[in-house]
This record gives structure tokens, C-alpha cells and sequence, in this order.
């Protein structure tokens, strides 16, 4: 048979009887909470979603400060299907960063970061960060009056970081104000530089899963757990999973078309309303609580230094999480993960409300 | 000795690779010369109780018409977080959108997270023309 053949062929020059072999033997285990599994999975479909809606804008999109905004009018009012393409490109971009979330709670919840897998935590704690950059980098680049503003905010948050913070902000702005020179950095680091840490990352973190296998929670002894096979068994209801979330994304685009609000003026005042990515909310909202001084200190600045030590604190969960035996201290985790779950969810809303 | 010698190579020549890299990503300084004064538009421009952005440099300026013949001047970079404030004719403050900072009409702060006032500047009518300059 000639398919058969060409098998043969492909074989012999590729050497792809080991990957057959990984296909064949890997398995996924069956208990309460398989069903979380998914979450890693439609988290790298949103993202394969970003790319190819992402490639699809660049056709159009020019990166300066006279013509961002008018391309990115151009592609939703004069290109066929452009309304459609970025609004699913914006959606896509939230929906990925809120299952990137569910999937890091899913984790610590399931006490799936304790060794062997204090890398796959990191790793996808430094691949939820790159999706934050995304968010922050893309934000900036239809040049409207919101996303103008909100660069503005962060590159000035990023001037608080101790030692390097101004020239932290300097390297971000290319320069000491936001305007065309921050609007061509951005679109690099959009379309260039955080692609290609993702990529390298994205097969770090899928190097490590596939070597340390699915992990069990704590709470399901693993001699006795049945297992499914991944493939097709789990594949196709990993597939099914990501046509239900594709139905979800095009729903929203198609019903809820994001907007592009107004061209940036960099000489008017921040407009009434202005709030960042729903991501950013609850430090948002922190930093609007937090009193001009504490002390002698400055309330800004000490604000985003907590931020700062709560990241570190949450990435080094792996050596907190776990007791010298390298047990999951599961209700320390656990009740954390929930005073963290309510804080940002509660932040989020009185953000987006307030 | 000799791996001393081939690693200290290695890293040499990373090195001198690396540095023009990151000097390249360092935005050029580029020195503008200081503003000090600026035309902000005609007098009539501006009805009393209301307030305009007007360019100061590469930064905006707060132009604040108070009464018919009273005028304030500021500089209209939020000292929280480097948004741009406005002026409210409702309660005659100025405000800054971002993180809800509340400024006096002398630039004092009276609520909100901004950690001091704005910088104020000097307002002088010649003529038709309202010009604002930067305080000795």
C-alpha cells in the first residue's frame, strides 16, 4: 500500500517509532478531578487561536503612532471578515489569560506543584507572566485614548521597581514618555520577542508534563487509579472540549465586537471611566485604595512592592507548599488558594465597578 | 589552566556580542532644549470655571480659567501614576481619572493616592494672550 510506504519512509528518515511508542503509552489517570485536566489544554488552543488571528492582523496593521489606529479602523470597517478576525483576537487574549488562571488554581488546588514538579509550576508561572506581557504589549497597539493611558500607568509602575525601576520604564517607553517610540517597541515584543520566550517556554512546560506524567491529587492513593489512554481516548475529549470553547469565542466576537474606542491624544486628560484589562483590576483597584503615605513612606510605591513580594511569594509555592517529606501541605494550600481566589475575584468587581 | 582559558574566550566573546546588543535597546538620550514658557491660546478661549490642556513642552499643562480675571496653571502629570488630570467645574477641583486623585486649586492634594501636589506654574495675560511659564 502505497500509504503504507510513505510511512515506511517517513520512518526511517525521522525515526518515528518513539514518538508512535509515546502515543501509544501514555495515559491519563480517571478520578474526581480529571476533569481539570482540560484547562492546560484549552489554554494552548486560545493561544494557537492568538497566533494564527495574530498573523491574520499583521497583514494590515502598521505600527506608528499616524497610522496604528486608522489601520486597525481599516481592518474592522474595509477588510472582509476584519471586524470578526481581531474581535476574535481580543476575546481569545481574555479568554486565554481567565483559563490560564483556572488552570493555575486547578494546580494548586489538586497540589499538582509538589516534586517532582516544582519546574512545570515555574514554568507556567513565568508562561502566565509572558500571557500578561501579551496583554500588556498588545493593549497599547490600536493607539487608542485607553490603552494610551493604561501604558502610561504601567510603564510608571514598572519606575517603582527598586534599583532599576528607571531604567526599567526608559527600556519599555524607548524613552521617558510613552509615544511612537514605546508603540514600535511594543509591537516587537508583541510579535517578536514574547512569541519566541512562549515557544521555548511552551515546550519546556509540555517536556516536563510528558516526563513526570499526569500527576494525582494527594487525596486519591495512585496504586489502583484507573487510566485512560491518551490517545484517542482523552484526545478526542480534549478535542470536543476546545470545539465547545471555539463556539464560546465566536459567540462573544460575533455578538460582543470589541471596540476601538478613540485615537490617542497624548495632550488630553485621562478619560472618565478609564480602567485597565480586567486582568490588571484588582491591583488596580488595590493601588486606588492605598493612602498617599503610610508612615514615611510612599503608599504607590510600597503597594507595588507587596505586589511584587505577593508574585514571588505565590512562584515559590513548590517550597512553601510542601513539608519536608515533600507532602502537599494541603490545608495551608488550600485555604490560601481561597483567600487569594476571593481577593482577586472581589478587587476584580469593585474594580470594574468603582 | 587551558579551560580557563577557553571558558574566559567563550565568555569574553559572548560578551562583546551582548554589548552592543543592549546598548542598542537603551533609547538614545535625546536632549531637548528646556521649555519655559508657552503661549496657551486667547482669553476668550477659555470661559470662566473651566480648564483646557494645553502642550508645555513635550509634557501637558493644566490651564485653569477660575474667575474672569483669575487663572491658574499646573502641570497636568499626576504625581500618583503620570496619568493626565482635569478640571472639575462641578466641585473647582482638579482630578485625575486614573486613580481618582483629588487636587486643590493651589495644587495641594486632597484625596486619593498622589503622594504630592503638582508643580504650579505662572500665568500672565498680555493682551489677548494667556502665556504660562515655569516658576523661578
Amino acid at each position: 500500500m502505497p500509504e503504507r510506504r510513505a510511512a515506511d519512509w517517513l520512518d526511517d528518515r525521522l525515526g518515528l517509532g518513539a514518538v508512535r511508542e509515546l502515543i501509544e503509552h501514555k495515559t491519563v489517570p480517571v478520578h474526581s478531578a480529571t476533569r481539570w485536566y482540560y484547562f492546560g489544554g484549552i489554554t494552548l488552543f486560545l493561544f494557537a487561536i492568538q497566533v494564527v488571528t495574530g498573523v491574520l492582523l499583521m497583514f494590515y496593521y502598521r505600527p506608528t503612532v499616524a497610522e496604528a489606529f486608522d489601520s486597525v479602523r481599516f481592518i474592522m470597517t474595509r477588510v472582509e471578515f476584519g471586524w470578526l478576525i481581531r474581535s476574535i483576537h481580543s476575546w481569545s487574549a481574555n479568554l486565554l489569560i481567565f483559563v490560564a488562571f483556572i488552570h493555575m488554581f486547578s494546580v494548586l488546588f489538586t497540589h499538582a506543584y509538589r516534586p517532582p514538579r516544582e519546574l512545570t509550576w515555574w514554568s507556567g508561572i513565568a508562561l502566565l507572566g509572558l500571557m500578561m506581557g501579551f496583554g500588556f504589549s498588545g493593549y497599547l497597539l490600536p493607539w487608542n485614548q485607553i490603552s494610551y493611558f493604561a501604558t502610561k500607568v504601567g510603564a510608571d509602575v514598572a519606575a517603582s521597581t527598586p534599583l532599576i525601576g528607571a531604567a526599567l520604564a526608559r527600556f519599555l517607553r524607548g524613552g521617558d514618555e510613552v509615544g511612537g517610540a514605546t508603540l514600535t517597541r511594543f509591537f516587537a515584543f508583541h510579535v517578536m520577542v514574547l512569541p519566541l520566550l512562549t515557544a521555548a517556554l511552551m515546550g519546556l512546560h509540555l517536556l516536563l508534563i510528558q516526563k513526570s506524567g499526569m500527576s494525582t491529587p494527594p487525596w486519591i492513593p495512585p496504586a489502583g487509579v484507573r487510566q485512560m489512554k491518551f490517545f484517542p481516548n482523552f484526545f478526542l475529549r480534549e478535542a470536543m472540549v476546545w470545539y465547545g470553547a471555539l463556539a464560546v469565542l465566536g459567540a462573544l466576537a460575533a455578538i460582543f465586537p470589541w471596540e476601538l474606542g478613540e485615537k490617542a491624544d497624548p495632550f488630553a486628560s485621562a478619560p472618565r471611566g478609564i480602567r485597565p484589562e480586567w486582568y490588571f483590576l484588582a491591583q488596580f483597584y488595590t493601588l486606588k485604595l492605598i493612602p498617599s503615605h503610610i508612615w514615611i513612606f510612599e503608599g504607590e510605591l510600597l503597594g507595588i512592592l507587596a505586589f511584587g513580594v505577593l508574585a514571588l511569594w505565590w512562584t515559590l509555592l513548590p517550597v512553601w507548599g510542601v513539608n519536608r517529606a515533600g507532602e502537599a501541605r494541603t490545608r495551608l494550600v488550600a485555604g490560601l488558594g481561597v483567600l487569594m481566589v476571593a481577593y482577586l475575584s472581589v478587587f476584580t468587581i469593585l474594580g470594574y465597578l468603582k | 589552566m587551558l579551560s580557563w582559558l577557553l571558558g574566559g574566550g567563550a565568555f569574553a566573546s559572548f560578551a562583546s556580542f551582548l554589548y552592543p546588543v543592549i546598548r542598542f535597546l537603551e533609547p538614545p538620550r535625546i536632549t531637548e532644549a528646556p521649555v519655559n514658557e508657552v503661549a496657551a491660546g486667547k482669553v476668550q478661549d477659555l470661559k470662566p470655571n473651566s480648564g483646557k490642556i494645553v502642550r508645555f513642552g513635550a509634557k501637558p499643562a493644566l490651564l485653569v480659567r477660575v474667575s474672569e480675571t483669575e487663572w491658574k496653571a499646573f502641570t497636568a502629570v499626576c504625581t500618583h501614576l503620570n496619568c493626565t488630570v482635569q478640571y472639575l467645574d462641578s466641585s473647582r477641583q482638579i482630578w485625575c481619572a486614573c486613580h481618582n486623585g483629588m487636587y486643590d486649586l493651589s495644587g495641594r492634594v486632597v484625596s486619593g493616592p498622589p503622594p504630592r501636589p503638582l508643580e504650579e506654574y505662572a500665568v500672565n495675560v498680555r493682551g489677548e494672550e494667556v502665556v504660562i511659564s515655569r516658576r523661578a
